[in-house]
């Protein structure tokens, strides 16, 4: 009983944060602080009329959509070969794989700044951080993918072999559409992290600012406060919404094969 | 009786391990052929090698006089029924049957699909979704949809082994008739000695990737050629023995039984002059209660061990001469009494069921 | 030739995992050896001097500020990680223990979401809540706790420890809840059955089996903490700036990209140097137990 009070205290203290974004989203003060004033959806109007801000949400979005397809697509080769093959060194390898997600972020993105500035002399584009947010988000990927790997029974695709089909055939007839839903919960989590992540992005990012990159700038000018929890909002709902729609789709994935879910997608 | 399968000096590798060891074999159409071994031994690799999900490191795989090697599984005429079912989880009965006719346009789809579930007792079944299913039901599906493509050998992976009692003895009956009634060679992978004897036509038990005995049950049963054959297939007491002639009649020396005179086909493997093995079945000894007399041979000795089963009882007897007691099986008959540890008795056994080994 | 690359399982699984493999070879693995490189070069304004010199190395070791940067960052990564992992551990423990099987993907889902959103917004949400007029100090005013409010909660190393330690909490609570899940339920019946009372059975054989999760929770929060600037540059303030906030100096406005390379790697260096301890002292440990 008492884990339990203590429990859901926890979710309050992660919770607390968020539940504060929409209250100055629509507090009429342009001070982020207590006591409030009043009602307004003026920061929202004003989002609308942003044109810096309209720029660097369609360089996030171009950006968040195609690492979500590439590190999706790295992502489905490395869980199928944890699943299904025996090669050697597969420990390792794998492991290997996967530091991108305990690497410290602040390494990868000097690491990468480095190559890309000093060595081959290229400059920084929405390419550049393309490259590092694919690094970061395949073990994302990885981990969900596996799940939905890991359940498939390995004779199924012979099996589609055996009745004729050819192996890629059998791929596409059998395997793919048992992990369709981790594919899109993957693609959906890596989009999320790219359009979300900053700490690399403020290094990589060429002329055109990410979006976090421009939320960092707004932050700097008390007066764009407001603005920016309107857009906080605005982006934890979507976040919600798409994560949801991952969280579902995980789910059905997992009843399709016909296991039992075990838990969150790590 | 032609031959459909004929496997050659096959050996497989993987890596270093010496997986199949100079397979020679041949499988005639329409037979039922087992392949029966210890978890291990390679019979599933030798039954992927003829589905051709393996190659071969070295030798020869004929099916129907082709010699299939680099032919991909998608293109034999052979289907598997695989040990996990493989039922695939997103179609339906039906579609899982009709599968493989994707590429079969010749194949009308319904009635082919409905004739398959007749013939495996699914009726009706095809709207289903895989989830609803039972093991037994699994397998049956499996069957269908291996089955209406009419392959020229069907390919059976552990199929029963998911199953419990009942059902797995209730599918072994159904799928000798399952077999008679198609005409298809089948070749069953297991490692149950009881469902080999019960559905083959022939067995080959194989231990280590390599072949030790390859006959029918009966034969493999009666004659095994070596003792872990003998062992691996039934029970078998073996004693110590000096053979002193071996012509058309063998004159051996048994320890604790005494000299008899048996068939040279009595030593499947042939045997020469000197010290053997001798090996008995506990059910072709018996033990004599009071008031039953016999024409048999009879040693004295003592119970050891009384093991009750219900219909039958297994006893320890101890005999002079020999070190490990003598394994009898009794059945339970009328009038009967199970004996107590320790009680003295009279062991009757016959020359006849002695196979003798080097 | 395609023939041949797919003769055996291990050449498929090989050739199967070459892209993700190859991906990271080329994006972590070539990037890590040249800023190693780099670290043994120096710059001068624009001009970059490829000479071999230990000279940064050197630079770092003389100049007190380093030193404090790098010892305050690994206390900060310290203190994080403890107080991640210590609260986590009871919610974990909840999840797998306390919640029915079927509401426990909604728990985990619960505690994620707040992960998943916009971090740079999470960070400066603390500074509304930490801050002068922020929801502590008003909420305390208007209760009458406190006449003034509180200034020793923002801008400083506290208020950086619990952010990132709300930045970082799902991060622990997965591991462990995983390692939990794994346990046999039976094994603590066993262990009640040979004597043991609930307590004493948590401590003897729930939480040696929970360890690996442990260990995994304070790798995963530990090695990434360090390096994080956003946190320390809203919610540190003078006092509260670490290596990160160096680091990223050096590189983006100092211009001295060799001087940061060096700092970068004598980071990561204590980080994956402490880390392998803990894990060693972790092994001895439960070993010197069984």
């Amino acid at each position: 009983m008492t884990l339990r009070v203590y429990a859901i205290a926890y979710l309050i203290f992660l919770y607390a944060p968020i539940v504060l974004l929409p209250v100055f989203a629509f507090n009429d003060a342009t001070i982020i602080a207590f006591p409030l004033s009043g009602f307004t959806t003026d920061w929202f109007s004003q989002l609308l009329t942003t044109q810096a801000l309209h720029r660097s949400v369609q360089n996030s979005l171009y950006i968040a959509c195609i690492t979500a397809v590439l590190s999706t697509i790295l992502g489905v080769c490395a869980a199928r070969a944890g699943a299904m093959y025996n090669f050697p060194m597969k420990r390792s390898i794998i492991g290997l794989v996967m530091i991108p997600l305990v690497l410290p972020e602040i390494i990868v993105a000097v690491s990468l700044l480095v190559v890309a500035i000093q060595i081959l002399d290229m400059g920084l584009s929405n390419w550049t951080v393309i490259a590092a947010h694919v690094l970061i988000c395949t073990p994302f990927s990885i981990a969900i993918l596996n799940g939905a790997f890991q359940n498939l029974d390995p004779s199924m695709e012979e099996a589609a072999m055996d009745l004729g089909e050819s192996r890629w055939s059998a791929f596409r007839l059998v395997t793919l559409p048992l992990v369709m839903p981790g594919i899109v919960s993957s693609m959906l989590i890596a989009f999320t992290i790219s359009l979300d992540e900053f700490i690399i992005a403020f290094f990589l990012t060429g002329a055109n600012p990410t979006m976090p990159v421009y939320i960092w700038g707004l932050l700097r000018f008390p007066a764009s406060l407001p603005v920016v929890m309107a857009l906080g909002t605005i982006l934890v709902s979507m976040s919600i919404v798409l994560l949801t729609i991952a969280e579902i789709l995980r789910r059905r994935g997992m009843a399709r094969v016909g296991v039992k879910d075990k838990g969150g997608f790590l | 009786m032609t031959s459909l399968i004929s496997l050659s000096g096959v050996n497989k590798y993987f890596g270093d391990y010496h997986a199949l060891r100079d397979i020679n074999l041949t499988i005639n159409q329409g037979e039922f052929f087992s392949l029966l071994g210890p978890s291990g031994c390679g019979k599933t690799t030798l039954l992927r090698t003829i589905a051709g999900f393996e190659g071969v490191s070295s030798g020869v795989v004929m099916i129907s006089d082709r010699d299939v090697a680099g032919v991909p599984a998608n293109q034999r005429p052979t289907n598997m029924v695989f040990q996990s079912y493989a039922i695939f989880p997103h179609l339906t009965v039906a579609e899982n049957v009709a599968f493989g006719l994707r590429k079969r346009p010749d194949i009308d789809k319904s009635t082919a699909v409905d004739a398959a579930l007749d013939m495996v007792g699914l009726t009706g079944f095809g709207h289903r979704s895989a989830h609803e299913l039972s093991g037994g039901q699994r397998q049956r599906v499996a069957l269908a949809r291996a089955l209406i493509l009419k392959p020229k050998v069907l390919l059976l992976d552990e199929p029963l082994s998911a199953l419990d009692k009942k059902m797995r003895e209730q599918m072994q009956v159904e799928l000798m008739q399952l077999q008679r009634h198609v005409g298809i060679t089948f070749i069953l992978v297991t490692h149950d000695q009881e469902e080999a004897l019960v559905m083959s036509d022939r067995i080959a038990v194989m231990f280590d990737g390599e072949i030790g005995q390859m006959d029918d049950p009966e034969t493999l049963y009666r004659r095994p050629n070596s003792r872990r054959v003998a062992e691996f297939i039934g029970k078998m007491n073996f004693m110590d023995a000096r053979v002193t002639r071996s012509a058309a009649q063998i004159d051996v020396d048994v320890d604790g039984l005494g000299a008899c005179t048996i068939d040279a086909e009595q030593a499947p493997v042939g045997i020469d002059v000197g010290l053997a093995k001798v090996g008995i079945r506990p059910e072709t000894l018996a033990i004599l209660f009071d008031g039953e007399t016999t024409v048999r041979e009879t040693i004295s000795g003592v119970v050891d061990e009384v093991v009750y089963y219900g219909d039958m009882t297994y006893y320890d007897v101890r005999i002079d001469g020999v070190d490990t007691p003598l394994n009898i099986a009794m059945k339970n008959l009328i009038g009967r009494p199970v004996l107590d540890v320790g009680e003295p008795t009279t062991v009757v056994w016959d020359a006849r069921s002695l196979v003798l080994l080097p | 030739m395609w023939a041949k690359l797919t003769a055996t399982e291990a050449r498929r699984g090989l050739l199967m995992i070459s892209p993700p493999l190859i991906y990271v070879l080329i994006m972590l693995a070539f990037p890590i050896g040249a800023i190693v490189l780099f670290s043994f070069w120096t710059q001068d304004f624009m001009t970059l001097d490829t000479t071999f010199t230990l000279q940064n190395y050197r630079e770092i070791w003389a100049q007190p500020i380093f030193g404090a940067l790098l010892k305050r960052s690994l206390f900060v990564s310290g203190c994080v990680t403890a107080v991640t992992v210590i609260l986590a551990f009871p919610v974990a423990y909840f999840v797998s223990f306390h919640v029915k099987p079927s509401r426990k993907s909604l728990w985990l889902f619960l505690i994620t979401i707040p992960f998943w959103t916009s971090y740079l917004i999470r960070v400066f949400l603390w500074k509304v809540i930490l801050g002068y007029n922020g929801v502590v100090n008003s909420g305390l005013v208007g209760i009458g706790v406190i006449d003034e409010p509180l200034t020793f909660i923002l801008y400083n190393v506290n208020a950086v420890i619990i952010t990132l330690a709300h930045a970082f909490a799902p991060f622990a609570i997965l591991p462990i809840f995983v390692a939990l899940e794994k346990i046999d339920r039976s094994l603590l019946e066993a262990s009640q059955d040979l004597g043991e009372s609930k307590f004493s059975t948590f401590f003897r054989v729930t939480l040696p089996l929970a360890m690996p999760g442990v260990v995994a929770a304070v790798l995963i929060v530990f090695i990434p903490t360090i390096g994080d600037y956003v946190t320390p540059e809203l919610m540190g303030g003078a006092g509260g700036k670490l290596v990160a906030n160096m680091i990223q100096t050096q590189f983006l406005a100092l211009n001295n990209a060799p001087l940061g390379a060096a700092l970068a790697i004598v980071a990561m260096l204590c980080v994956t140097a402490i880390s392998l301890m803990f894990v060693a002292l972790n092994r001895r440990w439960l070993r010197g137990r069984s």
